[in-house]
């Protein structure tokens, strides 16, 4: 039964490692198409870093994006603004007063490249050469801020930071600006920039990154035997989210609907999940129990699987927990098998997916599973798309970070 | 090697073109970089620290307040290149 204050879907935009937007991008998803590929450059070589490859953005800012503008945002904000000018159009650009329209837009690791450029800057050149946009360019809430500037946002903008569960964050807090009453539409997602060698050489340090060097389109490989570590990827993700009253006013094409957000914390570990999954537990019990959703009633999870030999299976338990016997008639997907891991975008991304899952009733693959873990305990989707049933459908998007942050968000047909 | 206030104003144009979109033809002398060009104090920052870097002198804030016009900043820096 709809309220007033239901949230919906009416407009989705990317830019990701598999397209420029979100019809190329999911084309590609369905194809089951990686976006993994040796980089262009010399990093490996002059640093010594262990991984050569990554998955960077198909369409480059430079394409799409006047030379101004890009000067004056780090790529992260680029990216956010590029996925929000087609998500504002897919909504059909609604008319909506300032003061009733928000904006939440996070990313995991902030202006890394403006950081470390000005740091350059300075060291080779002197304060007097560091750019005065340096600041503004490097701030976390930079990509909030400038979509908040483009679409002139006055209900709030934020930047919720929570590592890799910052995109679903950012949707989470969106979905509540609106039932509370502060906002009728909001612009939220994630974005991230960190394919730079100071975060690659970071994170292959802490043993998390695939060393597949060989062989890049093959590395992610959620629940296979021979994982070895997640890919880094680029990109956003940003969806509007908008008071079903006020799409319903407009004649707004809903894509989905979002009933239930599930939020907790592990209190256990900075990088490793709690064993048990008690926390991610919590957040998916928690997100079905708000939406009101039924564990028969769930098709599909787009699982968090970044591919980690450790990090997949409890994710695969858990769901399994809380599902019970009705988590055998669920089609999982990692799509992050294609599109690597995007970090602060990731979940935004990913909650894309599952809205056009559901909205074209086809779970995207998961691919370079050659031989599933044996002990993995749900039925994934491999090399080619599943279909979904007909009728009203709900399907999670988990999302998990660095510190022990868990995202659930339980997203329904339309 | 002194630039002249031909090659100056190129390449502050340049400069101005890169910041703001605008063509580098409109980067006129007579332009105000406010009132004409629509450039904002950080922007106006961003110009200076540039074109400190280009042409290698060095425009102190207290002289930017000065620089009303294109012409006005070409005209500093041709003076002030050592």
């Amino acid at each position: 039964m709809t309220t007033a204050r239901d949230v919906v879907i009416t407009g989705l935009g990317a830019t990701t490692p598999l397209g420029g937007d979100v019809a190329s991008t999911w084309a590609a998803a369905l194809a089951g198409t990686s976006g993994a590929r040796t980089l262009e450059n010399d990093w490996a070589d002059k640093y010594q870093i262990p991984v050569s490859f990554a998955a960077q953005l198909a369409v480059t800012p430079d394409q799409v994006m006047p030379r101004p503008e890009i000067k004056r945002m780090d790529p992260s904000a680029q990216y956010a603004v590029i996925a929000t000018r087609e998500a504002w159009a897919d909504a059909g650009a609604p008319e909506v007063a300032p003061e009733r329209l928000g904006a939440v837009v996070s990313s995991g690791i902030g202006g890394i490249w403006t950081t470390l450029d000005a740091w350059d800057t300075l060291q080779e050149k002197g304060a007097r050469r560091v750019l005065p946009m340096t600041v503004p360019m490097l701030m976390p809430n930079s990509p909030a801020a400038y979509v908040e500037l483009e679409l002139g946002a006055r209900a709030g903008a934020h930047a919720l930071v929570s590592a890799c569960a910052s995109g679903a964050e950012a949707i989470g807090y969106a979905v509540e600006m609106i039932r509370s009453g502060r906002a009728d539409v909001v612009v939220a997602g994630g974005t991230e920039a960190a394919i730079h060698p100071m975060p690659i050489a970071a994170f292959a340090a802490s043993r998390t990154l695939s060393l597949r060097n060989d062989d890049p389109q093959g590395a992610s490989r959620p629940y296979d035997v021979k994982r070895d570590g997640f890919v880094l990827g680029e990109g956003a993700g940003i969806v509007v989210l908008e008071s079903a009253e006020h799409a319903a006013a407009r004649g707004a094409t809903v894509h989905a609907r979002i009933p239930g957000v599930g939020l907790s914390s592990d209190g256990y570990h900075m990088t490793s999940p709690e064993p048990e999954g008690r926390g991610q537990i919590a957040a998916m019990t928690a997100a079905l129990a708000e939406a009101d959703v039924a564990a028969k009633d769930v098709v599909h999870v787009n699982a968090h699987a970044t591919s980690t030999v450790v990090g997949d299976l409890i994710e695969a338990r858990s769901v399994r927990g809380v599902l019970g016997a009705d988590a055998d008639h669920v089609a999982l997907s990692a799509t992050k098998s294609m599109t690597g891991h995007l970090l602060g975008g990731a979940g935004a991304l990913e909650t894309i997916f599952t809205v056009l899952a559901l909205r074209d009733r086809k779970a995207p693959p998961t691919i370079n599973v050659d031989e599933p873990d044996p002990e993995l305990v749900l039925d994934l989707v491999r090399s080619t798309p599943r279909d979904l049933p007909a009728g009203q459908i709900a399907a999670v998007n988990n999302s998990f970070g660095f510190g022990g942050h868990n995202v659930a968000l339980v997203v329904t047909s339309a | 090697m002194a630039y002249s206030e031909q090659e100056i104003l190129t390449g502050l144009a340049e400069i101005v073109s890169e910041e703001t979109g605008l063509p580098t033809d409109s980067v006129s002398p007579e332009k105000s970089f406010t009132d004409d060009l629509d450039i904002d104090s950080l922007s106006m920052m961003t110009i200076v620290t540039l074109a400190e870097e280009k042409f290698s002198v060095r425009i102190p804030d207290d002289e930017v307040k000065n620089l009303t016009t294109v012409g006005d900043a070409v005209s500093y820096i041709n003076g002030a290149q050592g």
